[in-house]
């Protein structure tokens, strides 16, 4: 085992082919990559870039002005994950709204906003449904139990996002994927494969020390034989066909739809959000919430930073206007962002 | 709880289901009741008397002295409650400048409608730990307060101990070369009340490491007083009391990341929320800086001893990176700890 590492670690640390880039597009990636110090190992040809994988950083300015209009305007009790509180919204984060008098609640799971507005039938309970496939299958299991309990005072504002359409947005920001395991355990091999035909290499990952060296490693080597590939090297919890139970539930709940991606725009087919016959749990359909346009701070670089195209030194708002403590953009929000990462990390 | 004074029969109260009420604050009988019933029953001992302070023998020597607040919540939680926690946290902070704890007082804010039966539980755990970190509970105080005042129980203890000759202890001690040691696996009380507090629906069999450590300490000190740095990696944990060396003493510290003990349990549930061990709360685990040629006779001191005996170093301290605690990671490379601060929010997937 020890000498398999140091090899995929040698062949990682020693790579002198052509400048090659590589996106991991998963927040526990970049957590785990830049905790690990893998960065520092890298050859000057070999780049890592932390593309949009982490739920808080792809969050749309005008989700946050959605969720402050619930809050401030709608008087609906807001239920979300302590991340999204400081994500700044075009003139209020959700932070700044519960300052104002919001209410707002932090909640682990989407199921403890169920058991809130159970616990407060005169409230308007809106869960913030945020994230990927993986987060996305306890939402829809949370609005079956709302619903066959006949909790009415709790909905959901999604923002809910798909890979497939990710993937395809991003194919020219690198030369191959670092797939995220978490999101492949539940979706499965299937759109990996579709990738390489259309020609987007990539390799799925897990999250240990190993895990991530190797199917880096792997990435290398199939490379440099030029064929578009896709690998596995996740085998020990991603299945092909993912897992069945999750994607019915998620069949069964959700539709595909367009989607805004902070910094990245409307990508099509990028997003998920409540079937018709789950309106009655929709927080736009509910409280009919007018179409909100938000507006991120122009000289913020969140979106080049997602795509690759800067890094998060190259934006003026860096260390300066925008820290953890203070955040201007979302990548500087959260631990697995891009922006946080490079700043908590620096030395 | 397998702490053996809970299951004795502690007071007239312990099988009642009466509760604290403001007449028990007023100074009158109900308060004499009180004190009597709970506290001097399970405090009692020479020093303690009705009179209106203590009167104790003057040490021979240097004395240190300390306070803090306990406020933590749940009250109960796996391996102890706030009674022995506010005891092991005054005395651990004696232990940590070398002084053999002698002498507490303890001041009890009680909110009304506090059950009598867990008041009964937290004195008898509060005894128990006196008795073994040999500290005497010679002063004490009960105030308390209306419904909605006070969160249950806050207890705010006091601790005189006496100076072990020839021992200077301080942050600002450590230098270039010295080890670094931590006395067992990190991070298990922030992670028991963690999960305590929070409905996380985690299932982790993770207990508190809340112990007294005077015993720890003396065990080094009997071995070497040459010894640096002695601190309790209490709130912050260890990464935080590390980032206060490195910034007294004007040091590096150098992590070797592989020698960090995690008990299974807390990696699991830190994996799982996306919390650093290195910032979660111990209450039974010290950090020692100490030359390099003390090292191996500390440890083997440390060892001996039951609340220590996973005791390892896990760094040294450096010339260069000032004020920075920098790691050498499971791959070898060279990378930083962020720096403490913020709220422990777990990460959401």
């Amino acid at each position: 085992m020890d000498k398999n590492r140091q090899s995929a670690l040698e062949i990682v640390s020693s790579y002198d082919g052509p400048k090659l880039r590589i996106m991991e597009t998963c927040g526990t990636h970049t957590h785990e990559i830049f905790r690990l110090g893998i960065r520092r190992i890298l050859p000057a040809n070999l780049e890592l870039i932390s593309g949009p994988g982490c739920p808080v950083c792809v969050t749309p300015v005008s989700f946050i002005d959605e969720a402050v209009l619930l809050a401030l305007e709608y008087g609906a009790t807001i239920c979300t994950f302590g991340d999204l509180l400081r994500v700044p919204g075009t003139s209020l984060s959700l932070a700044g709204a519960r300052a104002q008098g919001a209410r707002i609640r932090i909640v682990y799971a989407p199921m403890d906003a169920v058991s809130y507005a159970k616990q407060h039938p005169e409230e308007s309970a809106v869960f913030l449904s945020v994230g990927f496939e993986t987060t996305t299958p306890a939402t829809c299991l949370a609005v079956r139990l709302a619903a066959a309990d006949g909790v009415s005072n709790f909905s959901v504002l999604t923002a809910n996002k798909a890979m497939p359409g990710a993937y395809r947005a991003l194919k020219h920001s690198a030369d191959l994927f670092l797939y995220p395991g978490h999101v492949h355990a539940i979706t499965g091999t299937a759109l990996c494969e579709e990738m390489t035909r259309e020609g987007v290499s990539g390799v799925i990952a897990g999250f240990t020390s190993d895990e991530i060296l190797t199917a880096l490693a792997v990435a290398i080597v199939r490379h440099r034989e030029g064929a578009p590939f896709f690998v596995n090297c996740y085998p020990r919890v991603v299945r092909p066909q993912g897992n069945p139970k999750a994607i019915a539930l998620m069949n069964e709940m959700m539709d595909p739809c367009d989607s805004e991606w902070r910094g990245l725009g409307v990508i099509p087919d990028s997003g998920m959000r409540l079937k018709a016959s789950c309106a009655a749990f929709d927080a736009r359909k509910k409280f009919d919430l007018p179409p909100v346009r938000g507006h991120a701070n122009p000289a913020c670089r969140c979106g080049d930073v997602l795509r690759g195209a800067c890094r998060p030194h190259d934006c003026p708002l860096f260390g300066k206007t925008c820290t953890p403590e203070h955040p201007v953009g979302a990548c500087m929000v959260s631990n697995e962002g891009a922006c946080s990462a490079w700043y908590r990390y620096a030395l | 709880m397998n702490d053996k004074t809970s299951r004795r029969q502690l007071s007239p109260y312990a099988t009642t289901n009466q509760t604290v009420t403001l007449a028990h604050g007023a100074g009158g009988k109900q308060t004499s009741d009180l004190i009597d019933q709970i506290f001097k029953a399970h405090f009692s001992n020479p020093d303690l008397t009705a009179d209106d302070a203590a009167v104790l023998p003057a040490p021979p020597g240097r004395i240190a002295m300390t306070t803090d607040g306990f406020i933590v919540s749940p009250a109960f939680f796996p391996g102890g409650n706030i009674g022995k926690l506010s005891v092991c946290g005054t005395v651990n902070d004696l232990a940590c400048m070398g002084a053999k704890p002698l002498y507490l007082s303890c001041a009890f804010v009680i909110e009304e409608g506090y059950p009598m039966e867990q008041l009964a539980q937290i004195a008898a755990s509060m005894a128990a730990t006196a008795s073994e970190a040999g500290i005497r509970i010679v002063s004490g105080d009960t105030k308390v307060a209306g419904k909605g005042q006070a969160d249950g129980v806050f207890i705010t203890t006091t601790g005189v101990g006496l100076l072990t000759e020839g021992v200077r202890t301080s942050g600002a001690f450590a230098k270039p070369g010295d080890s670094v040691i931590v006395t067992g696996d990190i991070g298990r009380h922030g992670c028991t009340i963690l999960l305590a507090r929070e409905d996380f629906g985690i299932e982790a069999d993770v207990t508190s490491d809340c112990a007294p450590l005077w015993g720890v300490v003396r065990s080094v000190l009997d071995e070497t007083t040459d010894v640096h740095v002695i601190r309790d990696a209490t709130r912050g944990g260890v990464g935080t009391v590390l980032y206060e060396i490195a910034a007294q003493s004007q040091v590096g510290i150098r992590l070797n990341a592989k020698a960090i003990p995690v008990a299974d349990q807390v990696y699991g549930v830190c994996g799982m929320l996306g919390l650093e061990p290195l910032y979660l709360a111990c209450e039974g685990r010290l950090v020692i800086v100490a030359p390099k040629e003390q090292t191996p006779a500390i440890l083997n001191a440390l060892r001996q001893n039951d609340n220590s005996k996973d005791a390892v170093q896990i760094g040294e301290i450096t010339e260069d990176h000032p004020g920075y605690v920098t790691m050498t990671t499971e791959i070898g490379a060279q990378t930083i700890l962020p720096g403490p601060g913020g709220e422990l929010l777990p990460r959401i997937c």
